[in-house]
């Protein structure tokens, strides 16, 4: 099961990489517009997920959508990857928020905030330096 | 009200933890998905509607999604995010030890650096 020995081809190594590239931005997106949505909805405090149906716009929709991409991509991502890989990898979309905030919204970002966004990103660099899958499947030959 | 906070960010972490963790293990049961057009993701959907793991990590974080929502409606975002970042180490370390990866430093580094960056993304 010791994992750093699992084979990872560049091949299989790209499209994990592919495969990333989707969640990130489907979640960025989903993310944007559930909360541009919701803002437009108004305030709604409920624990029941029937009182979120007066909520639906097309802002919400399509984060909606987006985000039910984004947990499909991100099955298909867990069954090739390992999740001590993929959590850090993913964490780019905060960095991208935060960035979208900033040049398209104009939001200020402060030092601490801009230290956060550096912290981020060499965390993600740091696990890309790590194989994608350390782990076997079933039934795959060591 | 405080209390009530910090429950919910309990409930909030715990979900996402345990979400992740069972959809890994459900998902490492099944065939690595090859390709990435829509026939290969549609034949995923219909084995894995029969993955008990997978529907449940699938629950655990729809759980998750309700408990951060009704957090927000409480707390700022400022408070509930950095204070939910705390699930990537629990998830690094559920990983080693009950997914059997091999999580050497510079995983636990990166992991480490991602829930300090998150935290000071709220200032």
């Amino acid at each position: 099961m010791n994992a750093m020995r699992a084979p990872t081809t560049p091949r299989h190594r790209r499209r994990t990489q592919l495969l990333v590239l989707i969640a990130i931005a489907t979640q960025v997106a989903g993310n944007v517009f559930l909360s541009h949505g919701m803002r437009r909805a108004g305030a709604i405090l409920s624990a029941s997920p029937l009182d979120y149906i007066r909520a639906i716009n097309p802002w919400t929709l399509a984060g909606v959508c987006a985000l039910a991409i984004w947990m499909v991509t991100d099955l298909a991502l867990l069954s090739r990857a390992d999740l001590s890989f993929v959590l850090p990898v993913i964490a780019t979309s905060f960095v991208l928020i935060a960035l979208v905030g900033h040049f398209v919204l104009s939001e200020r970002i402060s030092g601490l905030r801009w230290m956060g966004i550096l912290l981020i990103s060499f965390g993600v660099l740091l696990a890309e330096t790590t194989p994608d899958r350390t782990t076997r499947r079933q039934g795959e030959s060591p | 009200m405080i209390a009530i906070q910090w429950r919910l960010v309990a409930l909030t972490s715990i979900c996402n933890t345990f979400g992740d963790v069972l959809n890994t293990a459900g998902m490492k049961r099944e065939p690595e998905v090859e390709k990435l057009g829509l026939c290969s993701l549609i034949r995923m959907l219909s084995r894995i509607v029969r993955n008990p793991l997978v529907i449940g990590g699938v629950a655990v974080l729809t759980a998750g999604f309700f408990a951060m929502a009704s957090l927000l409606s409480i707390a700022n975002v400022s408070f509930s995010v950095p204070a939910t970042a705390i699930s990537y180490v629990f998830e690094t370390l559920l990983a080693k030890y009950i997914l059997k990866e091999d999580v050497g430093m510079r995983r636990w580094g990166a992991a480490t650096l991602v829930a300090c960056g998150v935290v000071l993304l709220q200032w």
